[in-house]
This record gives structure tokens, sequence and C-alpha cells, in this order.
């Protein structure tokens, strides 16, 4: 396959580095407080931001694994570690689009564009798109649905 | 096309066979006091009760009318909060006529068309003369294939399959539901023989269970009973029930996906039972996994033979010969190993699954929603990979699971390529 990959904004992974390290920081103080400082306390917040950096590790591999290509029926949606995916959605069979953006996600100029088939079972989002990106994804989505739609 | 037709009303019988149940319920409590002659309160009360609500479905019949306006069907309803619904035709999955044990009373049927789609929206016409409803159908049908009139000369009817009753309620018996309602049953006499006084607290505990147990069987039973498969020029139709009568059309090239399921008891007989998945019907938004109702079945149980012959109406160009995936698939699905096979043609795949029973899937390849392949942690260590071929139905889909992962890869693109053909092909 000689498609081209596009990957989600790098912002995407700044927020999501925060997004863990803000829960890892929050466990760790919260365990050291509640334990006044007691040698458990200190040993649950240290575990809380081990965890934390293991944590940061797996979002960057994560975040890397995303990924999406058009090509000229279909697109190429990629994504996991543990368990990688692949779908491939025909533009014919996209019902429609939609694009949502978060509070964290509008604070970082991203948005998430989400495929809907017929099908239940098809799992099709791109997280963390910057905005112009997820607009020209989207209308270019449409614009291929609508002239290669087939019936159910 | 064809013109418009005049606003009609429902049969004026509607409120009381909508009211169904309730109906007979109130007349077996009002009869006795009412042959009786006692005019105490409670009779007061409860003939009140049965006015206001005779007026009620009376009102909601005079309100509700419904009209073919060129290629849709519009259907108002409501008082109060009118409601005026337009279902495109052309998008008509199916045509069902039910007819539950108190319409077929009264000589009236429902209609109900299954239209497409992800809300998967129902139109119903509850209820119609019986005299007017296979007209109608047909009508309806002509519509939704967008022919304009067809010929008036019926096409020719070919039975292609009939369940015996005797089979049928074998198959019951020895089925997962059958065998579950069994197993409680078997509990409560074992209990009430053991000691008289628990089983009094094990039956009024265990009512729901029982209830809700039997009535999957009745309704197993009668919505099979000697189901009928009618080979038609509209399609497929099914023809069955006990006391409820319904009768389905399929149309050719609106069947989404079809399997043919073997459980554990039936396979030494050589018993399967063949369940059809076609669009609409779908669960709607917001209702949870636990509404989805239980397949269509075209074939309760019957032989392979009956079986194949079915298929070839349903799915003609099936893979006859499936491949098994490679023996160390055995460490990752070691209950499903011996059912694990696939295969494709050029315009359809087959799969082959189950732990106990053995499940083989038929999907179109123009009804290929999207293709997935997936491979977990376990499957990557061994180098296998699963393939995905998601369809608009609710449950079956075809898994080509735990294959060699180059021929996972390859079989991602051969069948992303054979679906855009198969798709531009119909």
């Amino acid at each position: 396959m000689a498609e081209t990959w596009h990957h989600p904004s790098s912002r995407l992974l700044t927020l999501r580095r925060i997004e863990v390290g803000a829960v890892a920081l929050a466990l760790a103080i919260a365990a050291v407080a509640a334990l006044t400082a007691s040698t458990l306390g200190l040993a649950l917040g240290g575990a809380a931001l081990v965890v934390g950096a293991a944590s940061e590790w797996f979002v960057r591999r994560r975040f890397h694994a995303w990924g999406y290509a058009e090509r000229e029926d279909d697109l190429l949606i990629r994504r996991g570690v543990m368990f990688s995916r692949l779908s491939v959605v025909p533009y014919g069979r996209m019902q429609f689009v939609d694009v949502t953006a978060g509070p964290l996600e509008r604070a970082f100029g991203l948005a998430t564009v989400r495929l809907h088939t017929a099908a239940a079972a098809t799992d099709a989002r791109i997280p963390g798109l910057e905005r112009n990106e997820a607009a020209r994804l989207r209308d270019l989505l449409a614009e291929r649905g609508e002239a290669q739609a087939a019936g159910i | 096309m064809t013109g418009s037709d005049e606003w009609r009303r429902l049969h004026p019988l509607t409120p009381i066979v909508r009211g169904g149940r309730a109906t007979i319920g109130l007349a077996v409590i009002l009869l006795p006091s009412a042959l009786a002659g006692r005019h105490g309160r409670g009779s007061l009360i409860e003939i009140g009760v049965v006015a206001v609500l005779l007026v009620l479905g009376f009102v909601r019949w005079l309100v509700t009318r419904w009209k073919v306006d060129g290629d849709d069907l519009r259907i108002e309803s409501g008082l109060i909060r009118r409601r005026s619904v337009r279902f495109p035709l052309s998008q008509v999955q199916a045509v069902d006529v039910v007819r539950p044990g108190l319409a077929r009373l009264f000589r009236v049927a429902e209609l109900r068309l299954r239209l497409g789609g992800s809300t998967g929206g129902s139109a119903r016409l509850a209820y119609l003369a019986e005299r007017e409803v296979e007209p109608l159908r047909a009508r309806f049908l002509e519509l939704a294939a967008g022919t304009g009139p067809a010929p008036a000369a019926v096409g020719e009817e070919r039975v292609l399959s009939v369940v015996p009753t005797g089979r049928l309620i074998g198959s019951i018996l020895i089925s997962d539901v059958g065998v579950a309602a069994e197993t409680v049953v078997l509990a409560l006499v074992v209990v009430a023989v053991v000691s008289p006084a628990a089983a009094v607290g094990a039956i009024s505990g265990g009512a729901f269970a029982i209830v809700s147990a039997l009535t999957l069987v009745w309704r197993r039973f009668n919505q099979e009973y000697r189901l009928t498969v009618v080979d038609h020029s509209d399609g497929l139709i099914l023809r069955g029930g006990l006391i409820a009568l319904t009768s389905e059309t399929i149309r050719p090239g609106r069947v989404q996906a079809v399997r043919m399921v073997e459980p554990v008891l039936w396979r030494r007989l050589g018993w399967c039972r063949l369940e059809v998945d076609v669009a609409g019907r779908q669960r709607s938004e917001g209702e949870g996994s636990a509404q989805r109702k239980p397949l269509r079945a075209v074939l309760p149980v019957g032989s392979h033979a009956v079986a194949e012959e079915l298929l070839d109406h349903l799915v003609p160009d099936r893979p006859r010969q499936q491949s098994k995936p490679p023996g160390r698939a055995r460490w990752k699905s070691p209950l499903r190993y011996r059912m694990l096979a696939w295969g494709r043609t050029d315009t359809c795949v087959g799969t082959t699954s189950g732990r106990l029973r053995r499940v083989t899937s038929f999907v179109p390849l123009e009804k290929a929603q999207s293709v997935r392949r997936v491979q977990g942690p376990v499957q990557r260590r061994l180098g296998l990979a699963s393939v995905y071929v998601d369809t608009v139905g609710r449950r079956v889909h075809a898994a080509i699971r735990d294959r060699e992962a180059d021929e996972a890869e390859g079989a991602l693109e051969d069948l992303a390529v054979l679906a855009r053909a198969a798709r531009r092909a119909a």
C-alpha cells in the first residue's frame, strides 16, 4: 500500500500528556496529603508518579499509532498499540460526518472528526486534528461521499 | 409515477384490536358482574373506565389518516400534538403483514413497512381490512421497486420449505432457550418433591424467571409454527404463525447477511437454522442492546439440503470452500479453533465461528459497510490478525478470525477492492 499517511496534530500529544501528568500529580499530592506525609503516603505518591511517567510513554506511543490516509475510493484509519486496528471506510458508505471539540480540545484549537456508516461496528474517528484540517477533511468526505453514495 | 390518493382512515375496529389483551381482560372482569345484574358502585367505576378508554381509542382512530402521495406514504396522527410522517417508499426494505389473534377474529391486519437508514424506522398501518391488505402490499412493493404498475398477473409462487410441527417442537426442546426453560421447570419439580414447603417460596421467588423462559419458548413456537418460505416474483415470502399470523416479504438484494446456526445438540441430528438480517428494524437511538430482537428465521429448523436450497436463493454466489486458520491459532482461540474458517468469492464472503454451536455467516460484499483489521497483543505474538466485515445488521458480522498476519493484510485489501466492485455492479 503506497498511500501517504497523515497524523493528528502534535498538539494532541501535548494535550494528552498534560492530561495524564495532571492526573498523576493530583493523585500523588492527594496520597501524600491524606496520609500526612507518612512513609506509606510518600510511597504511594511516588508510585503514582512512576505510573504517570509510564503512562506518558504509553500515551506517546498511542499518539504515534494514529493515522489516516485518503485514497481514491476509501479512507484508511489506523490506531492502537496493544490492539492495532486498520479500518477501510468507503466514501460511498458514509452516512454523515461529525466534527466535535471538547473544552480542552478547543483550548488547543483541535477537533475530532467521526465518520458514521450504517453499521454500528464501524468505529472510525480521528482525534486531534487542527481545526482547519478538520474542516478540510469534513468537506472532502462530504463531497466524495455525495459523489459515490451507494444505497443500503 | 402513480398519482396521489385520497386521505383514508384505518379500519373502524382498530381501537378494539389495539386494546388487544386489555379488551379481553376487561371483558373477563366485566362480564360476570354485568351478567349477575349487580348495579353496585364498583361496576359503575368499571364501566366508566371502559367508556373513557373506548372514547380515547376512538378519538385516536378518528385523527389518524394515511394516503399514498406519489412515491411517499404519509401518515398523520395525534389530536393535540399533530404528527405528520412521510415515508419514502423507495427505501422500503421489507413489507410485513402481521395478524395477531384478536385481529384475525375481526378480520383485520397490520401492514408494516420496514425502512432502511441508520434510524431504521418502520411505518405501521394498524389495522386495515383483511381484503385491502394484499393489494396494498403488492402496490407498496411495486412502488418500492420503482417499476410502476406491474402487470396484473400475479407472479407464480413456489413453496421452498415448510417446517413440520413435530420437528419444530423437538428442535425447540433441545435449543438453548428450550433447555434453559426445561432446567428451570425441572429444578422446581425437584424442589417440590424434596420439600413441598420450600417449593411455594421457590415458585413465587422464581416466578419471573419461569414466566420469561416460558414466554421465550412460546414466542418462538408461535412465530415459527408452520413457517413457509415461498419463492415469488416480489422476493421471498415468509408466512407462518400459530395465533399471530405474519407474512413477510424479503425483496431481492435487500439481504444484508445470512447465517446458519447449528447448536451443539442439533448437529448430531443434522439440523440447522437459517436466519436473515435485513436493514431496518434496527435498534434506535437510546435503545440498549437488551432491546435487540432475535433475528428472523427463514428456516427455524431443517436439514442441510433444505438450508442449501434456501441459501441458493438468498446468497447465490457464496463460497463453497472455506480454509482453516494456522494451527497456532489454537492458542488464541482454544474453544473456537475447531470451527474457525473463511472463504470468499468475488461477491460474497463466508465465515464460520462459534464455541459450542457452529455459526456460518454469509455477507454479500455489496452490503459491506467497512472493513477492519484488528490485531491484539496475543495475536501479535503469534503472528495472527483478524479481519471484520461490518454490515448494517445487528448481529451478523463476517469475522475472519486469527489468520496469518500477511493473509489478513491481503484479505483486507482484496475485500475492500471487491466490495467496491460489487457496489458498482449492484
